[in-house]
């Protein structure tokens, strides 16, 4: 079958050359229909935006509508609108503990998220991998139908569960572990479980992949030649499930850097990610260059993990 | 591998999917709870329910959400599947790495972000804000997610039912919506169905997006989770889940039954 489809494609490849040329004109007629729509849409509501954001991440503040100095509205005053571009919106964030400790603070927390989400999903897409071919679509789908309910739905479902007086704290004092109640919302440790949670599905999908993809005769030439199977799993399945370990850790920790809605609902006032620095500055304190300058950084540091992980995918993928 | 699941194996599925499943079982049963206490069990009732029919500008902000949310997830489809079938099938265009990476980094962007950027834009064109801006936003960040799911598909199937077509003199046009468009359809309606849920779900972009006038079901939910937990945010919470995941129930049901007809179809055009 395979071979049949290798000599037709063949066939095609060294085909009349009338009927390809044609073909191509027509594919190349087709492909700007396609390709021009799609381009100009990104190109005037994500690229254009941006660059607005880093125009307004140097301009001064001003009490007006818009709030912020200088606007090229008039072209004959560009130039001296050019010459009112500052860095100071940097040189404030550069200097103020504040915006620094947000970005350190975001970046340990969703480092250390990762890493728990990883623990929990890796034994979770493993026993998915073992378990009978039958059940596998529907352990797949029950890992994907949390993605779909909404976010805010499943941070919300935990502040029930962690409240001081909540279903936690009840669970554990009813069974005589505790006899005050834990204080766990309003810490890190709440927001380590609200990005644990939220992206578990995240973690658990690619590393599932890589597992259903190995060659299973691999382990059991193993178990044959004597290899105790913890010894196997080290030297033959964690090798081979990196790429899914990887391309997992990526999904959690790029995302959960710029995350907004768990820090806010979870995390109380004394924890500061950079996704609320940016909303506090945008909405409380409407200082819209300062947030410009804020979000400006944070994509800044977000582009080195993001071309690393398209660099990685793509070699993967080819 | 086959049926071989050690005890460990059994316990990281149930512990895994209880953390999956627990906190959403424990939401949707404490929205039947009696007591205005969300902690506090006091009988089955379904007083919340009722209580959310009279809630004006809640079932305002849930209609708000489900206009924005299937007309966005309509323009999203279209553009998205336009984005996949140029990423997967016109080769090298000029322009193409900058479009990959326009397809690709909204995917990772933090919301926060693409909510500020495209505020700024809509003040800097001076374009009023509220329904239209959510719309627009929202088409943004979701065709990105259909582009992701189109093209994995585009990339699998059997391109020489295509060059087939052409060779036998069809145009592009109807070579696309004979021969591609029945081939990828369950791709483009998982995308629709994505891109749809996605919006719905949007609390960020479109609280920096929205003006006066257009509150979002989100946006209430969040507004009023601030102030703590309800039973009756319970209730709303417990018919959105609800919904989705009849929708996604069907939808897997559905498209498994087009992929088993597919594949034969698929086989059958090829001549086997």
């Amino acid at each position: 079958m395979a071979e049949d489809v290798g000599t037709r494609n063949a066939a095609a490849g060294s085909g009349d050359p009338e009927v390809l040329s044609s073909r191509r004109t027509r594919m190349k007629f087709r492909g700007r229909a396609v390709i021009i729509p799609p381009y100009v849409w990104l190109l005037a509501f994500f690229l254009l935006p941006f660059l607005i954001v880093f125009k307004i991440s140097l301009s001064e503040v001003v009490v007006a509508m818009p709030p912020y100095r200088p606007t090229f509205g008039d072209p004959s005053e560009w130039w001296g609108a050019l010459r009112q571009l500052t860095i100071d919106n940097y040189l404030w964030i550069a200097s103020d503990e504040l915006y620094i400790n947000s970005y350190v603070e975001s970046l340990w927390i969703a480092g250390i998220s990762t890493v728990i989400t990883l623990l929990i999903a890796y034994p979770l897409a493993y026993g998915m991998a073992r378990a009978p071919a039958g059940l596998r679509p529907t352990l797949l789908m029950l890992v994907i139908l949390p993605f779909w309910t909404s976010f805010l739905i499943r941070v919300y479902a935990w502040i029930g569960i962690l409240k001081p007086e909540g279903l936690l704290n009840q669970l554990l004092i009813a069974i005589g572990l505790i006899d005050e109640p834990l204080l766990i919302i309003n810490t890190h440790w709440a927001i380590f479980i609200g990005i644990t949670y939220s992206y578990l599905p995240f973690m658990t999908l690619p590393i599932y992949a890589s597992l259903d993809r190995m060659d299973h005769s691999l382990i059991e030439a193993a178990a044959d030649l004597g290899c105790p199977p913890l010894k196997a799993f080290w030297t033959i399945t964690l090798p081979l499930s990196l790429p899914g370990v990887v391309a997992g850790c990526f999904l959690v920790f790029i995302p959960a850097v710029g995350e907004f809605v768990i820090p806010d609902l979870l995390g109380g006032s004394r924890t500061l990610m950079i996704g609320k620095t940016v909303w506090l500055e945008f909405f409380t304190n409407r200082d819209w260059p300062v947030a410009s300058a804020v979000a400006v950084v944070l994509v800044a540091i977000l582009v080195l993990p993001i071309v690393i992980f398209q660099r990685y995918q793509a070699r993967a993928g080819g | 591998m086959n049926w071989r699941l050690s005890r460990f194996n059994v316990v990281a599925l149930v512990f895994g999917f209880s953390f999956l499943y627990l906190p959403i079982l424990l939401l949707v049963i404490y929205s039947f709870n009696a007591s205005r206490l969300v902690t506090v069990w006091a009988g089955f009732s379904t007083v919340w329910y009722r209580e959310l029919w009279n809630n004006a500008g809640l079932l305002d902000a849930a209609w708000v959400t489900l206009r924005v949310g299937v007309i966005s997830a309509a323009v999203a489809t279209i553009l998205g599947t336009m984005a996949a079938l140029a990423l997967s099938r016109y080769g090298r265009f000029r322009g193409r790495t900058l479009m990959t990476g326009m397809v690709f980094a909204p995917l990772v962007m933090p919301e926060v972000i693409t909510g500020l950027s495209l505020l700024l834009l809509f003040v800097a064109i001076d374009l009023d804000r509220g329904f239209l801006t959510i719309t627009l936003a929202h088409i943004t960040f979701t065709m990105c997610f259909v582009t992701v799911v189109v093209q994995s598909r585009l990339l699998s199937f059997d391109r020489s039912l295509e060059e087939a077509a052409m060779d036998l003199g069809a145009t592009p046009f109807v070579t696309f919506f004979r021969v591609t468009l029945p081939l990828i359809w369950p791709a483009v309606a998982a995308g629709w169905m994505l891109a749809f849920t996605l919006s719905l779900d949007d609390l960020v972009i479109a609280s920096f997006t929205t003006g006066p006038g257009a509150t979002t079901l989100p946006m209430k939910i969040y507004s009023q989770v601030r102030l703590g937990v309800t039973p009756e945010i319970n209730a709303v919470c417990t018919i959105l889940i609800a919904i989705v995941a009849t929708g996604v129930i069907v939808a897997t049901l559905i498209n498994k039954r087009r992929d088993v007809r597919r594949i034969r179809d698929e086989q059958m055009a090829a001549g086997r």
